[in-house]
């Protein structure tokens, strides 16, 4: 109100007053922007131009055209390390999510205890690092290992998880549902978004439990799955640690994720250029993926606006 | 007796407790396999260096070794770790809470063209993947000198993060207006308002991110990895890697997961202390907003 005020006592003056205005918007953005250009913009074009070049630090960058790409389609190992991304996103991805949903939905009613059950599906997240890595190579032991000694228990002999070229994948899929909690919490926001009435409305009408997920719950929290799987791709294909720690790109390659690929070539061997040629494939990849999720939107994700146009 | 049973298959007050009861189940199910681990370690670092390779193994050991973690700390110097952690830890909460709130006022409150297109390529930098900046970010800090030094790690914080600034956005925008109009008719200047007005109202949100920021950056294991090579210099997390197969120590798992079960003490203590702060409130207002 006061603001409008002065605007209208002093009209002339309104030219004067924005461009102050922004003066100051660009002095609070200030941080953000030379962020932007110092941390990002700069190092994605640098990294653009790196790529096209062969660097290891002692010489200067010399331009070498294509060649890093050209070198990386006929390297074995670049497509084996697409090739375990690629499947520990496909397979962790909608796994970690539906069991997420799942807990989500569990966890959200009211119930004594609600609250620190949550709090321990949700512990994982916060501890997530190198220890937590280490306490998974130590629980995959294949012969002293906690999940061995519990299959042992029911009488099945568990394989050498971590030194098992078909197993070592599935291991680090494991360690990555154990760490759920994220998602679940973004999911269990989502659902308490949704008012008590409409359920109540259905329920009333006949609608049975199935009915009511499938047709109210489900498409009520879409924009939280949207956000979760958008999130979920990203992370899974840039997963380091665990693969670093855990086994080490090992056994025999098995879980060579592209990261892992990429800090070797960068930091092992010194080859910044095919390095900045791999993260820019990355780039490529991540984009294409969050584009055709987002284009798929439309088909899949309702948001409240829409419902109330109609 | 049976027709009880049968009823509470058969009204719906029964199926409802039905439902509650197996809800109940399943999720002290679930809660018990995400805390195995948590014992499994709990339970190694207490173990004589003899009764870690057994098997069937002891489950809980029959003498505690607590002097497993006063080994730990001195063979890993630990101490030197921790502070070299906790001199990070501080430095970029410091960095992202200031540039964080600082930046999210000029773009929830000033006009100034190109503001919202600013805002929107910050937002999509988040789902930029970290590899492409990196070589030349590293290349970057290696020509000022300071690989080997903590600024790698402590500076990017005092440039905003996207996610952060985004949340404080968020926020902002639910305070009204009127407080600042009649602080501006006071002659106050707009940083005036930002420091007095603004932070004071936002103490949650900022506890929120504060605490985001401390799990990140004491459980971050990339950029401590390629940025620091002195062994005085390491943070907990890269120490402990090292930890595990230096020949001071050798494959002493008893000992590592001392080290392990002290590394992920801060952050749960942090966790429990900040729970409602998680897992009733803000983060999912910010996250649905």
């Amino acid at each position: 109100m006061a603001g409008t005020t002065v605007a209208a006592v002093q009209p002339k003056r309104k030219g004067w007053r924005e461009r102050r205005e922004a003066l100051h918007a660009y002095v609070f953005m200030s941080p953000v922007i030379l962020g932007l250009l110092i941390f990002t913009l700069g190092p994605i074009l640098v990294s653009l131009f790196l790529s096209f070049s062969n660097y290891n630090l002692l010489n200067d960058p010399k331009w070498i055209g294509v060649d890093n790409y050209v070198k990386m389609y006929g390297e074995r190992l670049f497509w084996q390390s697409l090739r375990v991304s690629a499947t520990y996103s496909v397979v962790s991805v909608p796994l970690g999510m539906t069991i997420a949903l799942f807990l989500a939905l569990l966890l959200n009613r009211a119930m004594r205890g609600i609250y620190t059950l949550r709090a321990i599906y949700y512990l994982p997240t916060v501890i997530s690092g190198v220890g937590v890595a280490m306490l998974w190579r130590w629980i995959f032991n294949g012969q002293y290992g906690v999940i061995n000694t519990l299959l042992r228990n029911v009488g099945i002999k568990g394989p050498n998880w971590l030194l098992d070229e078909n197993y070592a994948l599935i291991a680090l899929i494991i360690t990555s549902v154990w760490g759920v909690g994220g998602t679940m919490l973004i999911f269990l926001a989502g659902l308490q978004g949704i008012p008590a009435e409409i359920n109540e409305a259905a329920e009333i009408d006949g609608a049975g439990r199935w009915e009511q997920f499938r047709y109210i719950t489900l498409p009520m929290i879409s924009h939280v799955t949207f956000f979760n799987l958008v999130l979920g791709i990203i992370g899974a294909l840039q997963v380091f640690t665990d693969a670093y720690v855990i086994t080490n790109g090992g056994p025999n390659n098995a879980t060579l994720f592209i990261a892992v690929y990429l800090y070797r070539h960068a930091f092992q061997f010194l080859n910044f250029g095919y390095a900045a040629a791999l993260a820019w494939v990355l780039f490529v990849i991540v984009m294409m993926l969050t584009l055709l999720v987002f284009r798929s939107s439309p088909l899949w994700v309702f948001y409240e606006q829409e419902r109330q146009g109609k | 007796m049976m027709t009880a049973i049968s009823r509470l298959f058969r009204t719906r007050t029964g199926q409802e407790r039905l439902m509650s009861l197996a809800t109940m189940v399943v999720l002290l199910v679930g809660a018990v396999f995400i805390l195995i681990p948590f014992f499994w370690m709990i339970s190694t670092s207490l173990k004589k260096a003899g009764d870690v390779y057994i098997a069937p193994p002891q489950w809980i050991p029959v003498e505690p070794q607590w002097e497993n973690y006063v080994t730990a700390v001195t063979r890993l110097n630990y101490g030197v770790h921790a502070s070299n952690t906790a001199i990070i830890v501080v430095c970029v909460m410091i960095g992202t809470l200031f540039s964080s709130s600082f930046a999210a006022y000029g773009f929830s409150r000033l006009r100034a063209p190109g503001r919202d297109a600013i805002f929107m390529v910050l937002l999509g930098t988040m789902m930029l993947p970290g590899a492409v900046t990196l070589v030349p970010t590293y290349l970057m800090f290696n020509k000022i000198g300071w690989v080997n030094t903590f600024m790698p790690m402590i500076v990017p914080a005092f440039f905003g993060n996207a996610f952060f600034v985004f949340l404080m956005r968020q926020f902002y925008i639910t305070i009204p207006k009127e407080l600042e109009e009649s602080a501006m008719m006071d002659g106050a200047t707009v940083y005036h308002i930002w420091w007095y007005i603004m932070v004071p109202l936002s103490g949650p949100i900022l506890a929120t991110i504060a605490v985001f920021t401390f799990v990140g950056t004491y459980n971050d294991f990339f950029t401590p990895l390629i940025y620091i090579s002195d062994e005085s210099k390491r943070t907990i997390a890269v120490a402990l890697t090292y930890f595990q197969g230096s020949p001071r120590i050798g494959p002493q798992m008893h000992l590592l997961m001392a080290a392990v079960t002290m590394s992920i003490v801060p952050p749960i203590l942090l966790f429990i202390g900040a729970q409602r702060y998680f897992v009733r409130g803000i983060v999912m207002t910010g996250i649905k907003g």
